[in-house]
């Protein structure tokens, strides 16, 4: 059985124990992160909407680049560590949803994190996640980042109260 | 004939601006238009060199402040910041996010804008990787704030110093009139801001490792030489010294005290081409200007301090600045209304320099252009920026302008 787990900043070590304590102990499993290629260019030296601007980076200075590149070693690294198990780990770039989907082909589990509200509401899938659980082709393993409250503290729809 | 020049003129400009050729660069072709104009005769030689002595003031300020800002870097100032805005953040995103705030809105008010994006934003860029969070809110906040939080001091923007000789009023009322609009348009940023970002900013698990972090020390003497040239900024109507001295005994300071690697560093972080590129567009719009589009513009902003009268003004300058950027759309505006100084031109810039943030591209010449030449462009994100601009710029116009007002009937 081959996992894809998608760990991201703000939720991988909740995403990497799940992961651990969920999937069997056979499971082949693949660390992915993605990073955004907008926030990158963002951060960057300035687009034409400056006008006139085209001062690039101190040389002397890093590149949001390589800190990027170094940064999402750096957090597979550590998700590799505290899942202590083998696991390959990958490391993409771009628009995080087609990232995500595009390197989930082929396995027969993704895994990734409600990063959305830490409540049992409609939000509490994010943005990107949303979009990753309506189309992934393959079965997806839906984790809690943090520990859902209680069913006596969800907030019912009217037609569903008691 | 003229007319229709001119406008080919500025036109050509910017899009060379926002197109980016490598064999035109945009400084080359503004340069040529402005030279085509004074040929042609739509703007006489001395029409050219009036208007070129009255911007050479201000973009030698422009290039002071660049100087003074890349000092600051290499006396280790914005990573300083960024080290602190670590420590400050004890490893939680949200606060992060506070602490880019309060350095960004200070850096984009002190050392102008362009010392944000350029040498800031990397930074948080970086700071919030090494903190194991989300980059997304927090450069995303530098970028508005690189906009909104410039309307403080006349050196904020570029914007702010094309216009700050015709608002008639001294540095000091300047950022008296200028500090609630300021404040209002940071509060709104930060509201829409930390609520559109709330999934990025959630952290689940141990905060990581700035929470063993020791609290960083600020580079010093840079530091002080920037509050000194931010008093003398402050002073200079009262000693009846021009503020540019200030910028440039500040540029002096920290090139003697941190130099440079080489002379080509130093040079370019002025920015030789994009002054150069100022000084054409100047050039260029003032023949349009003389030619008929001065008049347009005239008929379409209304005249006198009134609040409505305020709000109109700054809600064309924001839609212009959107139609064509900003900097041409002051360099139009600023001759137009500065017959009602300082209100006028005041309203102008908060339309001028909040308004890019609607389009994230600055305008909507550069969208389109970017939509028909990079199509597969991936790395733009038009619809969060959208979204963060239709949630911030009307509500920040209309709200800032009011406070302009209220500040004009209290100072």
């Amino acid at each position: 059985m081959r996992v894809l787990v998608w760990i991201t900043e703000g939720s991988w070590q909740p995403c990497v124990d799940q992961a651990r304590a969920l999937t069997p102990a056979d499971a082949q499993l693949t660390l992915l992160h993605v990073a955004a290629s907008d926030v990158e260019r963002l951060a960057d030296h300035p687009g034409p909407e400056r006008l006139g601007r085209h001062r690039k980076p101190p040389k002397d200075e890093p590149r949001v680049r390589e800190i990027a590149e170094s940064e999402a070693q750096a957090l597979l690294a550590a998700a590799r560590e505290r899942l202590g198990r083998d696991a390959e780990t990958v490391s993409r770039r771009g628009r995080i949803e087609r990232e995500v989907l595009e390197a989930a082909e082929g396995f027969d589990l993704l895994v990734l994190a409600r990063d959305g509200r830490p409540s049992r509401e409609p939000k509490s899938i994010g943005h990107y996640a949303r979009f990753v659980v309506d189309h992934a082709g393959c079965p997806v393993l839906l984790v809690w980042a943090q520990t859902p409250p209680g069913l006596e503290d969800m907030h019912w729809p009217p037609h569903l109260r008691r | 004939m003229n007319e229709a020049i001119s406008l080919v003129a500025l036109a050509a400009s910017l899009t060379a601006a926002v197109a980016r050729w490598r064999r035109a660069p945009d400084w080359v072709v503004a340069a040529g238009a402005a030279v085509v104009v004074v040929l042609v005769g739509a703007l006489s030689f001395h029409g050219a060199r009036t208007a070129l002595g009255r911007l050479g003031p201000t973009v030698g300020f422009l290039a002071a402040l660049l100087v003074l800002a890349d000092g600051c870097r290499r006396a280790g100032l914005f990573h300083a910041l960024g080290a602190l805005m670590a420590f400050g953040s004890r490893g939680r995103p949200s606060r992060l996010l506070a602490m880019v705030f309060a350095v960004a809105a200070g850096t984009t008010a002190a050392l102008s804008l362009d010392a944000t994006i350029v040498l800031l934003t990397p930074i948080v860029f970086a700071t919030a990787a090494r903190l194991t969070t989300s980059p997304r809110p927090h450069v995303y906040a530098c970028s508005h704030l690189a906009n909104s939080a410039s309307l403080l001091l006349p050196v904020s923007n570029l914007t702010n110093l094309l216009a700050f000789a015709a608002c008639g009023v001294s540095f000091t009322r300047f950022a008296g009139l200028m500090a609630l609009p300021w404040l209002v348009a940071i509060a709104i940023e930060w509201v829409v801001l930390s609520r559109v970002f709330a999934d990025d900013l959630r952290q689940a698990g141990a905060p990581t490792a700035a929470a063993a972090m020791q609290r960083p020390t600020l580079p010093g003497l840079a530091m002080t030489v920037v509050a000194l040239t931010l008093i003398g900024f402050g002073v200079s109507s009262i000693v009846g010294v021009a503020p540019v001295w200030f910028a440039t005994a500040g540029a002096v300071a920290l090139t003697l005290r941190y130099p440079p690697e080489s002379v080509t560093q130093l040079i370019s972080s002025a920015e030789p081409t994009f002054l150069v590129f100022v000084l054409a567009l100047g050039v260029v719009v003032t023949a349009a200007g003389n030619n008929g589009l001065s008049s347009v513009v005239d008929s379409l902003l209304p005249h006198g301090q009134s609040l409505p009268a305020l709000l109109a003004v700054a809600v064309v300058s924001a839609i212009l600045a959107n139609l064509v950027n900003n900097l041409p759309a002051t360099l139009i505006i600023v001759a137009v209304v500065s017959a009602s100084a300082p209100a006028g031109v005041l309203a102008m810039l908060i339309g001028v320099n909040v308004g890019p943030n609607l389009t994230y591209v600055g305008s909507l010449a550069t969208l389109l252009w970017r939509r028909i030449v990079h199509a597969h462009d991936e790395d733009v994100d038009v619809v969060e920026f959208l979204k963060l601009g239709a949630l911030t710029v009307p509500v920040t116009l209309i709200a800032a302008t009011v406070a302009l007002w209220l500040a004009l009937q209290v100072l």
